[in-house]
Protein backbone atom coordinates (compact mmCIF):
# COMPACT_ATOMS: atom_id res chain seq x y z
CA UNK A 1 0.00 0.00 0.00
CA UNK A 2 1.27 3.34 -1.37
CA UNK A 3 0.30 6.36 1.17
CA UNK A 4 -0.65 9.50 -0.46
CA UNK A 5 -2.54 12.95 -0.02
CA UNK A 6 -5.12 10.65 -2.12
CA UNK A 7 -5.18 7.97 -0.21
CA UNK A 8 -6.19 9.87 3.28
CA UNK A 9 -9.02 11.34 1.24
CA UNK A 10 -10.15 8.75 0.11
CA UNK A 11 -9.76 6.13 3.33
CA UNK A 12 -11.54 9.43 4.66
CA UNK A 13 -14.43 9.33 2.68
CA UNK A 14 -15.01 5.89 3.64
CA UNK A 15 -14.70 5.12 7.00
CA UNK A 16 -11.35 4.43 6.68
CA UNK A 17 -11.52 1.28 6.25
CA UNK A 18 -8.82 0.13 4.09
CA UNK A 19 -5.58 0.41 6.52
CA UNK A 20 -4.21 -2.06 6.84
CA UNK A 21 -1.19 -3.35 9.10
CA UNK A 22 1.79 -1.40 8.29
CA UNK A 23 4.23 -4.70 8.93
CA UNK A 24 3.20 -8.51 9.34
CA UNK A 25 3.92 -10.72 12.32
CA UNK A 26 5.86 -13.54 10.92
CA UNK A 27 7.12 -17.05 12.83
CA UNK A 28 10.83 -17.43 12.45
CA UNK A 29 12.52 -19.72 9.86
CA UNK A 30 14.78 -22.00 10.68
CA UNK A 31 17.79 -20.24 8.34
CA UNK A 32 18.72 -16.59 6.56
CA UNK A 33 21.04 -15.33 5.13
CA UNK A 34 21.56 -12.36 7.13
CA UNK A 35 19.54 -12.16 10.94
CA UNK A 36 20.17 -8.41 12.29
CA UNK A 37 19.93 -8.17 15.79
CA UNK A 38 17.95 -5.42 17.29
CA UNK A 39 14.53 -4.14 15.79
CA UNK A 40 15.66 -0.15 16.93
CA UNK A 41 16.60 2.52 14.26
CA UNK A 42 19.99 1.59 13.09
CA UNK A 43 18.85 -2.40 12.88
CA UNK A 44 15.56 -1.59 10.93
CA UNK A 45 17.46 1.06 8.87
CA UNK A 46 20.07 -1.89 7.48
CA UNK A 47 17.47 -4.23 6.66
CA UNK A 48 15.43 -1.64 4.79
CA UNK A 49 18.89 -0.61 2.48
CA UNK A 50 20.10 -4.31 2.76
CA UNK A 51 16.92 -5.03 0.85
CA UNK A 52 16.72 -1.54 -1.27
CA UNK A 53 20.33 -0.66 -2.06
CA UNK A 54 22.30 -4.20 -2.05
CA UNK A 55 19.80 -6.50 -3.22
CA UNK A 56 19.24 -8.94 -0.21
CA UNK A 57 15.93 -10.54 0.54
CA UNK A 58 16.44 -13.45 2.98
CA UNK A 59 16.69 -11.20 6.18
CA UNK A 60 15.50 -11.37 9.75
CA UNK A 61 15.46 -8.56 12.06
CA UNK A 62 15.43 -10.31 15.88
CA UNK A 63 13.96 -7.57 18.87
CA UNK A 64 13.83 -8.70 22.47
CA UNK A 65 11.19 -6.54 22.88
CA UNK A 66 8.82 -4.44 20.41
CA UNK A 67 9.43 -3.07 17.32
CA UNK A 68 11.76 0.91 18.47
CA UNK A 69 11.06 0.35 21.78
CA UNK A 70 14.58 1.30 22.67
CA UNK A 71 16.39 4.50 22.21
CA UNK A 72 14.57 5.08 18.99
CA UNK A 73 11.84 6.16 21.04
CA UNK A 74 13.46 7.81 23.63
CA UNK A 75 15.87 10.43 22.00
CA UNK A 76 15.50 13.87 21.52
CA UNK A 77 15.13 13.60 18.00
CA UNK A 78 17.44 15.85 17.12
CA UNK A 79 19.42 15.68 13.35
CA UNK A 80 22.36 18.06 12.70
CA UNK A 81 25.77 17.25 10.97
CA UNK A 82 27.75 19.48 12.79
CA UNK A 83 30.95 17.71 13.57
CA UNK A 84 34.82 18.46 12.94
CA UNK A 85 37.10 15.14 12.71
CA UNK A 86 37.58 13.61 8.88
CA UNK A 87 36.25 10.11 10.10
CA UNK A 88 33.06 11.30 11.54
CA UNK A 89 32.06 14.65 9.36
CA UNK A 90 31.76 12.79 5.67
CA UNK A 91 29.96 10.26 7.53
CA UNK A 92 27.15 12.35 9.48
CA UNK A 93 26.88 14.68 6.32
CA UNK A 94 25.95 11.56 4.38
CA UNK A 95 23.06 10.82 7.07
CA UNK A 96 21.96 14.61 6.70
CA UNK A 97 21.65 14.11 2.99
CA UNK A 98 19.37 10.79 3.63
CA UNK A 99 17.30 12.23 5.57
CA UNK A 100 16.82 15.30 3.38
CA UNK A 101 15.35 12.18 1.01
CA UNK A 102 14.13 10.05 3.34
CA UNK A 103 10.04 10.84 3.51
CA UNK A 104 9.62 10.24 -0.53
CA UNK A 105 12.70 7.41 -0.25
CA UNK A 106 10.78 4.86 2.03
CA UNK A 107 6.81 6.61 1.36
CA UNK A 108 6.34 7.52 5.42
CA UNK A 109 5.56 10.95 6.95
CA UNK A 110 8.65 11.42 9.21
CA UNK A 111 7.70 15.02 9.93
CA UNK A 112 11.38 15.58 8.69
CA UNK A 113 11.87 19.56 9.85
CA UNK A 114 14.87 21.17 9.03
CA UNK A 115 14.43 24.16 11.46
CA UNK A 116 18.26 24.60 11.80
CA UNK A 117 20.11 24.16 14.69
CA UNK A 118 22.57 26.76 16.72
CA UNK A 119 25.94 26.00 19.24
CA UNK A 120 25.63 29.16 21.45
CA UNK A 121 29.33 30.56 22.18
CA UNK A 122 30.53 32.58 24.82
CA UNK A 123 34.35 33.74 24.72
CA UNK A 124 36.56 34.62 22.00
CA UNK A 125 38.24 31.25 22.54
CA UNK A 126 34.82 28.86 21.96
CA UNK A 127 34.22 31.21 18.70
CA UNK A 128 37.81 30.38 17.37
CA UNK A 129 36.90 26.35 18.07
CA UNK A 130 33.52 27.10 16.64
CA UNK A 131 34.92 28.66 13.35
CA UNK A 132 37.21 25.72 12.56
CA UNK A 133 34.44 23.14 12.99
CA UNK A 134 32.31 25.08 10.61
CA UNK A 135 35.15 25.36 7.90
CA UNK A 136 35.65 21.51 8.43
CA UNK A 137 31.75 20.98 7.94
CA UNK A 138 32.09 22.85 4.62
CA UNK A 139 34.67 20.84 3.29
CA UNK A 140 32.91 17.67 4.12
CA UNK A 141 29.93 19.72 1.72
CA UNK A 142 27.77 20.74 4.85
CA UNK A 143 26.45 24.01 5.70
CA UNK A 144 27.70 26.16 8.58
CA UNK A 145 27.06 29.65 9.26
CA UNK A 146 28.38 31.80 12.22
CA UNK A 147 25.89 34.15 13.48
CA UNK A 148 27.26 37.58 15.67
CA UNK A 149 24.98 38.20 19.10
CA UNK A 150 23.46 41.10 17.20
CA UNK A 151 21.81 38.83 14.88
CA UNK A 152 21.09 36.51 17.65
CA UNK A 153 19.83 39.03 19.81
CA UNK A 154 16.70 39.72 16.88
CA UNK A 155 16.19 36.27 16.01
CA UNK A 156 15.98 34.77 19.83
CA UNK A 157 15.01 37.70 22.07
CA UNK A 158 14.25 34.84 24.98
CA UNK A 159 18.26 34.34 25.23
CA UNK A 160 19.83 35.95 28.18
CA UNK A 161 22.47 37.55 26.39
CA UNK A 162 24.20 39.67 29.25
CA UNK A 163 24.45 35.96 31.92
CA UNK A 164 27.49 37.13 34.01
CA UNK A 165 29.39 33.36 33.31
CA UNK A 166 28.13 33.26 30.01
CA UNK A 167 27.49 36.14 27.98
CA UNK A 168 26.39 35.12 24.61
CA UNK A 169 28.68 36.47 22.04
CA UNK A 170 27.26 34.09 18.86
CA UNK A 171 26.76 31.29 17.81
CA UNK A 172 27.23 28.43 15.21
CA UNK A 173 24.59 27.07 12.89
CA UNK A 174 23.39 24.82 10.61
CA UNK A 175 20.34 25.18 9.04
CA UNK A 176 19.97 21.95 7.47
CA UNK A 177 20.16 20.47 11.19
CA UNK A 178 16.48 20.20 12.72
CA UNK A 179 14.26 17.72 14.28
CA UNK A 180 12.72 14.53 13.14
CA UNK A 181 9.66 12.54 14.15
CA UNK A 182 11.28 9.51 16.00
CA UNK A 183 8.64 6.47 16.24
CA UNK A 184 7.78 7.09 12.56
CA UNK A 185 12.00 6.70 11.20
CA UNK A 186 11.34 3.24 13.31
CA UNK A 187 8.21 2.56 11.47
CA UNK A 188 9.14 4.24 8.31
CA UNK A 189 11.96 1.86 8.21
CA UNK A 190 10.12 -1.54 9.32
CA UNK A 191 7.42 -0.79 7.07
CA UNK A 192 9.95 -0.25 3.97
CA UNK A 193 11.78 -3.52 4.96
CA UNK A 194 8.73 -5.47 5.14
CA UNK A 195 7.29 -4.81 2.05
CA UNK A 196 10.70 -5.67 0.75
CA UNK A 197 10.54 -9.52 2.10
CA UNK A 198 12.51 -8.94 5.55
CA UNK A 199 11.59 -10.61 8.22
CA UNK A 200 10.77 -8.79 11.55
CA UNK A 201 10.45 -11.15 15.38
CA UNK A 202 9.13 -9.09 18.05
CA UNK A 203 9.81 -10.97 21.06
CA UNK A 204 12.92 -13.22 20.48
CA UNK A 205 15.61 -12.51 22.72
CA UNK A 206 18.93 -13.93 21.19
CA UNK A 207 20.30 -15.79 23.84
CA UNK A 208 23.62 -17.10 22.45
CA UNK A 209 25.50 -17.69 19.65
CA UNK A 210 26.32 -20.84 17.39
CA UNK A 211 30.17 -20.09 17.15
CA UNK A 212 32.93 -23.23 15.63
CA UNK A 213 35.84 -22.64 14.00
CA UNK A 214 36.18 -18.95 14.56
CA UNK A 215 32.85 -18.60 12.34
CA UNK A 216 29.27 -17.50 13.37
CA UNK A 217 26.60 -19.84 12.36
CA UNK A 218 23.47 -18.42 13.80
CA UNK A 219 22.26 -17.23 16.75
CA UNK A 220 19.98 -19.35 19.54
CA UNK A 221 17.02 -17.26 20.38
CA UNK A 222 13.97 -17.64 22.68
CA UNK A 223 11.88 -18.91 20.04
CA UNK A 224 14.94 -21.05 19.11
CA UNK A 225 17.89 -21.67 17.17
CA UNK A 226 18.06 -19.72 13.94
CA UNK A 227 20.90 -20.51 11.06
CA UNK A 228 22.30 -17.60 9.31
CA UNK A 229 25.31 -16.93 7.52
CA UNK A 230 25.95 -13.09 8.32
CA UNK A 231 25.09 -11.78 11.66
CA UNK A 232 24.27 -8.44 12.54
CA UNK A 233 24.69 -6.82 15.93
CA UNK A 234 23.09 -3.97 16.58
CA UNK A 235 21.75 -3.66 19.97
CA UNK A 236 22.81 -0.31 21.15
CA UNK A 237 23.05 0.69 25.03
CA UNK A 238 23.00 -3.77 25.35
CA UNK A 239 25.91 -4.15 23.23
CA UNK A 240 28.48 -5.16 25.70
CA UNK A 241 25.93 -7.72 27.08
CA UNK A 242 25.21 -9.57 23.71
CA UNK A 243 28.11 -9.41 22.18
CA UNK A 244 29.87 -11.06 25.75
CA UNK A 245 27.77 -13.88 24.13
CA UNK A 246 30.14 -14.14 22.04
CA UNK A 247 32.92 -14.00 23.84
CA UNK A 248 34.13 -10.17 22.99
CA UNK A 249 34.69 -7.79 25.10
CA UNK A 250 33.83 -3.98 23.98
CA UNK A 251 35.82 -0.42 24.54
CA UNK A 252 32.58 0.26 25.82
CA UNK A 253 30.54 1.44 28.62
CA UNK A 254 26.78 1.61 29.57
CA UNK A 255 25.44 4.84 30.78
CA UNK A 256 22.08 6.46 31.67
CA UNK A 257 20.79 10.07 29.53
CA UNK A 258 17.97 11.61 30.41
CA UNK A 259 15.02 13.54 28.80
CA UNK A 260 12.61 15.88 29.51
CA UNK A 261 9.51 17.49 28.03
CA UNK A 262 7.40 20.06 29.37
CA UNK A 263 3.51 20.59 28.75
CA UNK A 264 2.33 21.92 25.49
CA UNK A 265 3.59 25.76 24.69
CA UNK A 266 2.51 28.31 22.04
CA UNK A 267 5.34 28.54 19.08
CA UNK A 268 8.32 30.04 20.91
CA UNK A 269 11.73 28.25 20.26
CA UNK A 270 12.18 28.20 16.39
CA UNK A 271 14.88 25.60 16.21
CA UNK A 272 17.25 23.74 17.85
CA UNK A 273 19.56 25.91 20.25
CA UNK A 274 22.49 24.17 22.35
CA UNK A 275 24.56 25.53 25.21
CA UNK A 276 27.52 23.40 25.58
CA UNK A 277 29.13 25.27 28.05
CA UNK A 278 26.19 24.69 30.38
CA UNK A 279 25.11 21.40 29.26
CA UNK A 280 21.62 21.98 27.85
CA UNK A 281 19.71 21.63 24.82
CA UNK A 282 16.70 22.57 23.97
CA UNK A 283 14.25 22.12 20.81
CA UNK A 284 9.82 22.54 20.61
CA UNK A 285 8.22 19.38 19.28
CA UNK A 286 5.32 20.18 16.85
CA UNK A 287 3.09 19.41 19.11
CA UNK A 288 4.32 22.53 21.98
CA UNK A 289 6.05 20.63 24.31
CA UNK A 290 9.89 21.91 24.95
CA UNK A 291 12.18 19.02 24.59
CA UNK A 292 15.50 19.54 26.61
CA UNK A 293 18.13 17.70 28.14
CA UNK A 294 21.95 17.57 28.85
CA UNK A 295 24.88 15.52 30.27
CA UNK A 296 24.83 11.81 31.05
CA UNK A 297 24.25 10.91 34.59
CA UNK A 298 27.94 9.77 34.62
CA UNK A 299 28.02 6.16 36.35
CA UNK A 300 27.18 3.12 34.34
CA UNK A 301 23.76 1.69 34.61
CA UNK A 302 21.06 -0.53 32.60
CA UNK A 303 18.15 1.24 34.42
CA UNK A 304 16.05 3.44 32.18
CA UNK A 305 15.97 6.21 34.33
CA UNK A 306 18.58 8.02 36.46
CA UNK A 307 18.71 11.14 39.10
CA UNK A 308 17.47 14.11 40.41
CA UNK A 309 20.86 15.45 40.65
CA UNK A 310 21.16 15.52 36.38
CA UNK A 311 17.60 16.65 36.95
CA UNK A 312 18.64 19.35 38.98
CA UNK A 313 21.84 20.18 36.49
CA UNK A 314 19.83 20.17 33.49
CA UNK A 315 17.36 22.88 34.46
CA UNK A 316 19.37 24.97 35.96
CA UNK A 317 21.28 24.66 32.57
CA UNK A 318 17.82 26.06 31.18
CA UNK A 319 17.48 28.82 33.38
CA UNK A 320 20.75 29.97 32.85
CA UNK A 321 20.35 30.55 29.16
CA UNK A 322 16.88 30.41 28.59
CA UNK A 323 15.32 32.15 31.79
CA UNK A 324 11.20 32.27 30.77
CA UNK A 325 12.01 28.35 30.66
CA UNK A 326 11.10 28.77 34.52
CA UNK A 327 7.69 29.07 33.80
CA UNK A 328 6.89 25.81 31.54
CA UNK A 329 5.86 23.02 33.66
CA UNK A 330 7.91 19.49 33.64
CA UNK A 331 5.50 16.80 31.60
CA UNK A 332 7.49 14.16 31.56
CA UNK A 333 11.51 12.91 32.16
CA UNK A 334 12.80 9.33 31.14
CA UNK A 335 16.06 7.90 30.60
CA UNK A 336 17.68 5.59 27.90
CA UNK A 337 21.13 3.44 27.79
CA UNK A 338 23.89 5.11 26.04
CA UNK A 339 26.45 2.65 24.74
CA UNK A 340 29.34 4.88 25.32
CA UNK A 341 32.88 4.41 23.45
CA UNK A 342 35.96 4.88 24.66
CA UNK A 343 36.24 7.84 22.23
CA UNK A 344 33.15 9.24 21.58
CA UNK A 345 32.36 8.08 18.12
CA UNK A 346 31.05 5.05 16.96
CA UNK A 347 31.52 1.33 15.07
CA UNK A 348 30.43 -0.38 12.09
CA UNK A 349 33.08 -3.20 11.79
CA UNK A 350 33.44 -6.81 11.45
CA UNK A 351 34.49 -8.89 14.42
CA UNK A 352 37.32 -10.79 15.49
CA UNK A 353 34.75 -13.73 15.06
CA UNK A 354 33.78 -14.64 10.60
CA UNK A 355 30.14 -13.84 9.77
CA UNK A 356 29.82 -11.54 13.08
CA UNK A 357 29.34 -8.04 12.52
CA UNK A 358 29.22 -5.36 14.81
CA UNK A 359 27.46 -1.98 15.17
CA UNK A 360 27.33 0.43 18.29
CA UNK A 361 29.08 2.75 20.47
CA UNK A 362 26.71 5.06 19.24
CA UNK A 363 27.24 7.55 22.63
CA UNK A 364 24.53 9.97 22.86
CA UNK A 365 24.28 10.95 19.36
CA UNK A 366 22.89 7.78 17.40
CA UNK A 367 19.73 9.03 16.50
CA UNK A 368 20.81 11.43 14.13
CA UNK A 369 23.24 8.89 12.43
CA UNK A 370 20.74 6.77 12.08
CA UNK A 371 20.06 7.00 7.77
CA UNK A 372 24.17 6.52 7.47
CA UNK A 373 24.71 4.05 10.00
CA UNK A 374 21.59 1.55 8.26
CA UNK A 375 23.36 2.36 4.98
CA UNK A 376 26.77 2.01 5.49
CA UNK A 377 26.28 -1.22 8.23
CA UNK A 378 24.77 -3.11 4.92
CA UNK A 379 27.31 -2.00 2.64
CA UNK A 380 29.79 -3.91 5.32
CA UNK A 381 27.40 -6.66 5.57
CA UNK A 382 26.25 -7.41 1.65
CA UNK A 383 30.03 -6.25 0.25
CA UNK A 384 32.21 -7.17 3.31
CA UNK A 385 34.29 -3.99 2.90
CA UNK A 386 33.70 -0.58 4.63
CA UNK A 387 31.23 2.01 3.33
CA UNK A 388 34.20 4.91 1.84
CA UNK A 389 32.54 7.66 4.63
CA UNK A 390 33.04 4.48 7.79
CA UNK A 391 36.48 3.61 7.07
CA UNK A 392 37.49 4.24 10.36
CA UNK A 393 34.51 3.54 12.74
CA UNK A 394 36.88 0.28 13.12
CA UNK A 395 36.79 -1.98 16.30
CA UNK A 396 40.55 -2.15 16.57
CA UNK A 397 41.47 1.69 16.38
CA UNK A 398 42.54 2.24 20.60
CA UNK A 399 45.20 -0.42 19.44
CA UNK A 400 46.80 0.96 16.46
CA UNK A 401 46.37 4.46 18.24
CA UNK A 402 43.97 5.99 15.61
CA UNK A 403 40.91 7.34 18.05
CA UNK A 404 38.27 9.79 16.90
CA UNK A 405 37.61 12.04 19.69
CA UNK A 406 35.90 14.85 18.90
CA UNK A 407 36.20 16.42 22.42
CA UNK A 408 39.68 15.52 22.84
CA UNK A 409 38.91 14.25 26.48
CA UNK A 410 40.80 10.31 26.37
CA UNK A 411 39.31 7.11 27.56
CA UNK A 412 36.75 8.46 29.65
CA UNK A 413 33.45 7.44 28.17
CA UNK A 414 31.19 10.12 30.56
CA UNK A 415 33.02 12.88 29.73
CA UNK A 416 32.48 12.33 25.54
CA UNK B 1 22.27 7.61 45.10
CA UNK B 2 23.40 7.35 48.65
CA UNK B 3 26.62 6.23 49.21
CA UNK B 4 27.45 4.86 52.90
CA UNK B 5 31.37 6.62 53.37
CA UNK B 6 33.64 3.71 55.51
CA UNK B 7 34.88 6.95 57.52
CA UNK B 8 31.71 10.11 57.00
CA UNK B 9 28.76 7.98 57.03
CA UNK B 10 26.12 8.61 54.27
CA UNK B 11 26.57 10.78 51.51
CA UNK B 12 25.28 12.06 48.58
CA UNK B 13 26.56 11.00 44.90
CA UNK B 14 26.71 14.25 43.68
CA UNK B 15 30.03 15.03 45.81
CA UNK B 16 31.41 11.76 44.17
CA UNK B 17 33.61 11.94 40.57
CA UNK B 18 33.52 8.41 38.94
CA UNK B 19 35.67 7.04 37.14
CA UNK B 20 35.12 3.38 36.36
CA UNK B 21 35.60 -0.21 36.82
CA UNK B 22 37.42 -1.16 39.81
CA UNK B 23 39.55 -3.07 37.53
CA UNK B 24 41.60 -0.04 37.03
CA UNK B 25 43.43 -0.42 40.31
CA UNK B 26 45.09 -3.04 38.68
CA UNK B 27 47.58 -1.33 36.58
CA UNK B 28 49.22 -3.65 33.91
CA UNK B 29 53.39 -4.61 34.61
CA UNK B 30 54.61 -1.86 31.74
CA UNK B 31 57.51 -4.48 32.03
CA UNK B 32 55.81 -7.60 30.49
CA UNK B 33 56.42 -8.87 27.27
CA UNK B 34 52.77 -8.46 26.42
CA UNK B 35 52.68 -4.67 28.10
CA UNK B 36 51.22 -3.06 24.79
CA UNK B 37 48.64 -5.86 24.49
CA UNK B 38 47.30 -5.35 28.40
CA UNK B 39 47.35 -1.87 28.31
CA UNK B 40 45.07 -1.54 25.23
CA UNK B 41 42.63 -3.83 27.50
CA UNK B 42 43.46 -2.12 31.07
CA UNK B 43 42.70 1.24 28.91
CA UNK B 44 40.19 0.65 26.50
CA UNK B 45 38.24 -2.47 27.07
CA UNK B 46 35.41 -2.94 29.72
CA UNK B 47 33.78 -5.62 30.86
CA UNK B 48 30.43 -3.67 31.29
CA UNK B 49 28.17 -5.93 33.28
CA UNK B 50 24.62 -5.47 33.93
CA UNK B 51 24.15 -6.51 37.62
CA UNK B 52 26.85 -6.26 40.01
CA UNK B 53 29.70 -3.67 39.03
CA UNK B 54 32.54 -2.92 41.32
CA UNK B 55 33.75 0.88 40.84
CA UNK B 56 35.80 3.37 41.65
CA UNK B 57 34.32 6.64 43.16
CA UNK B 58 36.22 9.38 44.18
CA UNK B 59 35.00 12.16 46.97
CA UNK B 60 35.99 14.98 45.71
CA UNK B 61 33.64 17.09 47.54
CA UNK B 62 34.75 15.53 50.73
CA UNK B 63 37.65 13.63 52.19
CA UNK B 64 39.26 13.28 48.61
CA UNK B 65 38.95 9.88 49.16
CA UNK B 66 38.78 6.76 46.44
CA UNK B 67 36.44 4.24 47.02
CA UNK B 68 35.70 1.04 45.63
CA UNK B 69 31.58 0.65 45.46
CA UNK B 70 29.84 -2.45 44.56
CA UNK B 71 26.74 -1.16 42.56
CA UNK B 72 23.79 -3.26 40.79
CA UNK B 73 23.99 -1.12 37.88
CA UNK B 74 19.80 -2.65 36.58
CA UNK B 75 18.83 -1.12 40.03
CA UNK B 76 21.17 1.64 41.07
CA UNK B 77 21.52 -0.42 44.46
CA UNK B 78 24.73 -0.10 46.29
CA UNK B 79 25.86 -3.37 48.36
CA UNK B 80 29.23 -2.71 49.76
CA UNK B 81 31.17 0.28 50.27
CA UNK B 82 35.15 0.22 50.65
CA UNK B 83 38.58 2.75 50.63
CA UNK B 84 39.68 1.62 47.45
CA UNK B 85 43.45 1.66 49.44
CA UNK B 86 41.85 -1.30 51.69
CA UNK B 87 40.95 -2.66 48.25
CA UNK B 88 44.14 -2.70 47.22
CA UNK B 89 45.88 -3.87 49.80
CA UNK B 90 43.52 -6.87 49.37
CA UNK B 91 44.70 -7.28 46.40
CA UNK B 92 48.57 -7.96 47.84
CA UNK B 93 49.54 -4.16 46.97
CA UNK B 94 52.21 -2.33 48.93
CA UNK B 95 50.21 1.09 49.16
Amino acid sequence: MRYSALKILREGLTGNKGWKPVWREPEPKSEYDIVIIGAGGHGLATAYYLAREFGMRNIAVLEKGWLGSGNIGRNTTIIRSNYMLPGNEPFYEMSLKLWEGLEQDFNYNAMVSQRSILNLFHSDGQRDAFVRRANAMKLAGADAELADADQLRAELPFLDFDNARFPIKGGLYQRRGGTVRHDAVAWGYARGADARGVDIIQNCEVTGFDISDGRCHGVETTRGPIRAAKVAVCVAGSSSRVMEKAGLRLPIESHVLQAFVTEGLKPVIPGVITFGAGHFYVSQSDKGGLVFGGDIDGYNSYAQRGNLPVVEDVAEGGMAIMPMIGRARLLRSWGGIMDMSMDGSPFIDRTPVDGLYFNGGWCYGGFKATPASGFCYAHLIARDEPHPVATQMRLDRFARGNLIDEKGMGNQPNLH
Amino acid sequence: MIIAHPLLGPRDASEFVYLGDAALIDRPDWQAPDAAERFHAYGYLRDNPAGAHRELWYHEQGDRSWLVVTRDTVTHEISRVELARDAARARGRGR
